[in-house]
């Protein structure tokens, strides 16, 4: 008969048993030649660059493909050459041209104008949801094949339906959508006329950084290095393992399985701060926090209430609370780090000058009104302090909680009174937002284009004019002070209070060098990444 | 003969009228809820006309009883319909997510009945002493701490402290793409390559979760079987085999615990079901991509497909263990034979 001492001493050794064995074989560090990420990878839905449309799928499909040109991180107002050695345009600002460079894809096989050619217009006559930021220069499925050009192996040209700044068509081409894929790997892997969609979606044929191994759908991706490719680093594979958990990443950082974690928290990071094996790359991206007043609401449609919005708010109490290293205040509709971004913040608490203005409104008592905001963190937080803010002028604030896709059906039906959510902006040009903003020609229910003005049936013809005035000057430098001036115009008069912009943050382990974040998912890369 | 065709038939009757219940109701409320699955499908920012366009190329666009109808008619074919996020059929999916979350549930449900029924056993026998309420302290600790909770401190404690376990994921990083997939059960695959490092990393890494879910079971097995045992111990039977003068031992495996085994049929089907139909929590801690891990990720995604195959995998998995039970009561039990 076992005694109770040894049933006792036995059972409590049970669970450190069963690792006597197996500890000899973990715990490797990371091998120098591979760079290990932790990521949550659970909304990605696919890796052709024509279809992609979101910011994990982006940056993995960036490190895949190059584009004829990239948005260049240190100066936001100018495009690198990537595919692409020069560029210039006719004296109509209509055909532009395009000299190719020596790029090569993984196959070993030189980029040509034909590849070129047969991408751009692949991604119109696909017409995913990206499409649109290159089929805004009036290509269509028809007229695709004569408008972008091949004329001779290095050689191209594109020709927009109405004069376009080139900036703007340039910075439009430097999203993925613009990314060139190699026509004779796509073509060889079509079925039933997709034009190699189904295949691409799981499979690479790009000249980028590096070539996709394996999609393993919320397990993992594994990139290998494309040895014809512009990556000069040590490393040959690249392996972003999806760990939805922030503690997970955190700990299997510090333990050196792997040498990026790119999700954790706030609190996480604080304490990173401190560790000197950890570096924290740090980069403001394209994506918003905001307030939306729905004008169908009548006391939502007063501007003095929009105004009295603005000026009741604690922007930097919020920040330094609540998201400080995660958030930074932020007013403009446009993003720091585009072009012709305004940084001036000229709203700061005033709880006076919001109350006159409530006043002004014939509003003084204030009123009730309900406010959906995403469930996660940190909006639940943010939502009461905003709550708490507008109650000091009388706006009664009923919080509504909800996951963060059932919040945008919420907005996209118009159901939402007051909604704080986020925007994040689609590629690389003022107009992106812009547009979205400003520019809503038909606020009825039923409208074809249903911009995120349009969700809260805002409509300004006045800005209208200006966003598409400014989206049409041809020369670059006045187009930006038009681009300016809208964006001071748009924070005084319209009922969205743009509050914060979004900080990314990936920790890297000691050793880790040269991984760039960008403000768009797509600027994220492995290009200059190199591990000691 | 005759009885026999018709409870089998009266029985398979119910498991599809159950299944039936299931789809349909998981199929409401995958269309009822307030998330549009189209954005899931390509995004927030998506412009209308591709909203409209994808929204009818998944038939979204019909009224709910002919998009049921459709469904209706590919289940019957064998086909779940495609994942919008992983862009692969829902029967591939969970031909690749539920092997892990097998290999993970079977062994925890293993360790978890090694150890959870003699100490349900022993705590039974020494009733209200104090090897009792300790058995008793150390199986409410594993069913009242939450998962995950119990799975950040033994990573904190063995992965990050003690550096004694790997940490999470189902292998290490440098067996990634080394192992072909034949059975999707890690550690059997990696038998079946012949790669014994490879086999010792992937038990390795199961070790953490397994215990971890093995000790949440054992809890409620061994608490269960407490209860049958202090019943059993109270019979006739049981009275008579001591008083004949047999050893102790023999008196409880040989005479109390079968009858108990039989109650035990049923708490174990019940403990496995559970552990099949994906220990979310746990998954999401341990990076383990199992069934659980891809309803949470297709459910927050809406991407309802998915939601639907692997519901109706779970009814199934519940149905057909029931039916296991079922069987091997009446096999246990000669009264109900």
């Amino acid at each position: 008969m076992v005694s109770r001492r040894n049933f006792l001493i036995g059972g409590a050794a049970l669970p450190f048993l069963s690792y006597i064995n197996l500890a000899d074989t973990v715990f490797a560090a990371t091998p120098k030649d591979i760079l290990v990420v932790a990521q949550q990878l659970d909304n990605m839905t696919s890796l052709d660059p024509h279809e992609g449309f979101e910011a994990v799928g982006g940056e993995m499909i960036s490190n895949m493909y190059e584009k004829l040109v990239r948005a260049n991180s240190d100066n936001p107002n100018e495009v690198t050459p990537v595919i692409a050695a020069s560029w210039e345009a006719d004296a109509d600002s209509k055909v532009f041209t395009f000299k190719l460079g020596n790029s090569k894809f993984a196959s070993g096989a030189a980029v040509t104008a034909e590849d070129v050619a047969f991408s751009l217009q692949r991604a119109i006559k696909m017409n995913k949801s990206p499409a649109f930021i290159i089929n805004q220069f009036g290509f269509t499925a028809e007229n695709v094949e004569t408008l972008i050009v091949a004329k001779d192996e290095k050689t191209v040209t594109i020709t927009t339906e109405k004069p376009t700044a080139i900036s703007f068509l340039l910075f439009c081409l430097s999203a993925n959508i613009g990314a060139i894929v190699e026509k004779k790997t796509v073509l060889e892997n079509e079925v039933n006329g997709d034009l190699g969609n189904a295949w691409l979606q799981k499979n690479s044929a790009g000249s980028g950084s590096f070539k996709l191994q394996a999609w393993k759908a919320s397990e993992s991706i594994a990139m290998t290095l494309n040895e014809h490719g512009p990556y000069k680093g040590n490393l040959k594979r690249v392996i972003i393992r999806h760990v939805v958990d922030p503690s997970s990443q955190m700990l299997m950082l510090q333990k050196g399985d792997v040498d990026i974690a790119r999700d954790l928290t706030s609190e996480q990071l604080k304490v990173l701060q401190s560790d000197e094996n950890v570096v924290l790359v740090r980069k403001q991206i394209a994506s918003l926090m905001l307030i939306s007043m729905n004008q169908s609401n009548p006391n939502l449609a007063k501007p003095q209430v929009w105004e009295a919005v603005k000026w009741a708010l604690d922007y930097d109490g919020i920040q330094k609370n609540i998201i400080p290293l995660t958030h930074a205040v932020h007013q403009s509709m446009e993003p720091a780090g585009f072009p012709g971004t305004v940084m001036d913040t000229p709203f700061q608490k005033d709880v006076a000058k919001a109350k006159a203005l409530m006043a002004e409104a014939g509003l003084a008592d204030g009123f009730d009104i309900t406010m959906d905001h995403y469930s996660a963190q940190p909006a639940p937080d943010i939502a009461q302090a905003i709550q708490a803010n507008l109650g000091e002028i009388g706006i009664r604030v009923k919080l509504q909680s909800a996951e963060n896709r059932q919040v945008l059906t919420k907005m996209r039906a118009r159901q939402h009174e007051m909604a704080l959510s986020a925007w994040g902006t689609d590629y690389f040009d003022p107009n992106s937002n812009a547009e979205v903003f400003c520019i809503n020609k038909d606020n009825s229910d039923d409208a074809k284009k249903k911009p995120f003005a349009w969700r809260s049936s805002f409509k300004n013809d006045e800005l209208t004019a200006k966003a598409e005035a400014a989206r049409d000057e041809k020369d670059p430098a006045k187009r930006l002070e038009l681009y300016e001036a809208l964006q001071r115009e748009f924070m005084h008069n319209s009922p969205f209070a743009v509050m914060f912009q979004n900080t990314k943050t990936a920790a890297c382990r000691k050793g880790v060098d040269g991984f760039q974040l960008g403000v768009l998912s797509e600027g994220n890369s492995y290009l200059g990444t190199s591990k000691a | 003969m005759n009885r026999r065709f018709k409870s089998l038939a009266a029985t398979l009757s119910s498991v599809l009228l159950t299944l039936f219940g299931l789809t349909v109701l998981t199929f409401l409320i995958g269309r009822v809820m307030p998330v549009d699955p189209v954005i899931a499908a390509v995004g927030d920012n998506a412009p209308e006309d591709v909203i409209l366009r994808v929204r009818a190329e998944m038939g979204l666009d019909q009224p709910i009883p002919v998009q049921f109808l459709h469904y209706l008619n590919q289940l019957i074919h064998g086909d779940f319909g495609m994942s919008v996020l992983t862009k692969n059929p829902v029967a591939t999916d969970i031909v690749r997510f539920f092997p892990a979350t097998f290999e993970l549930a079977t062994a925890a449900l293993i360790l978890a009945a090694l150890i959870g029924i003699p100490l349900g056993v022993w705590a039974a026998v020494r009733q209200g002493t104090f090897t009792d309420q300790a058995i008793r302290v150390v199986c409410l600790a594993g069913h009242s701490v939450p998962v995950f909770m119990l799975s950040l401190i033994s990573l904190l404690i063995f992965y990050s402290w003690l550096d004694i376990a790997p940490g999470p994921g189902r292998q290490d990083i440098i067996y990634d793409g080394m192992i072909d997939t034949v059975t999707g059960i890690l550690t059997i695959d990696t038998l079946i390559a012949g790669d014994f490092d490879a086999f010792w990393d992937a038990l390795a890494h199961m070790a953490q979760p397994v215990i971890i879910l093995a000790y949440f079971s054992m809890a409620y097995i061994a608490r269960m079987t407490r209860a049958f045992m202090i019943d059993a111990l109270k019979g006739e039977y049981v009275i008579t085999a001591r008083a004949k003068g047999l050893s102790l031992t023999t008196v409880i495996w040989g005479h109390a615990f079968p009858t108990v085994a039989v109650q035990l049929v049923t708490v174990m089907a019940l403990t496995y079901a559970g552990l099949l139909e994906g220990a979310v929590v746990t998954e999401t801690v341990f990076s383990w991509p199992g069934i659980g891990q891809y309803l949470t990720v297709s459910l927050m995604n809406a991407d309802m497909n998915p939601v639907v195959g692997t519901t109706l995998l779970i009814g199934i998995i519940y149905v057909g263990l029931n039916l296991i039970a079922d069987i091997l009561y009446r096999v246990l039990d000669p009264r109900v034979q």
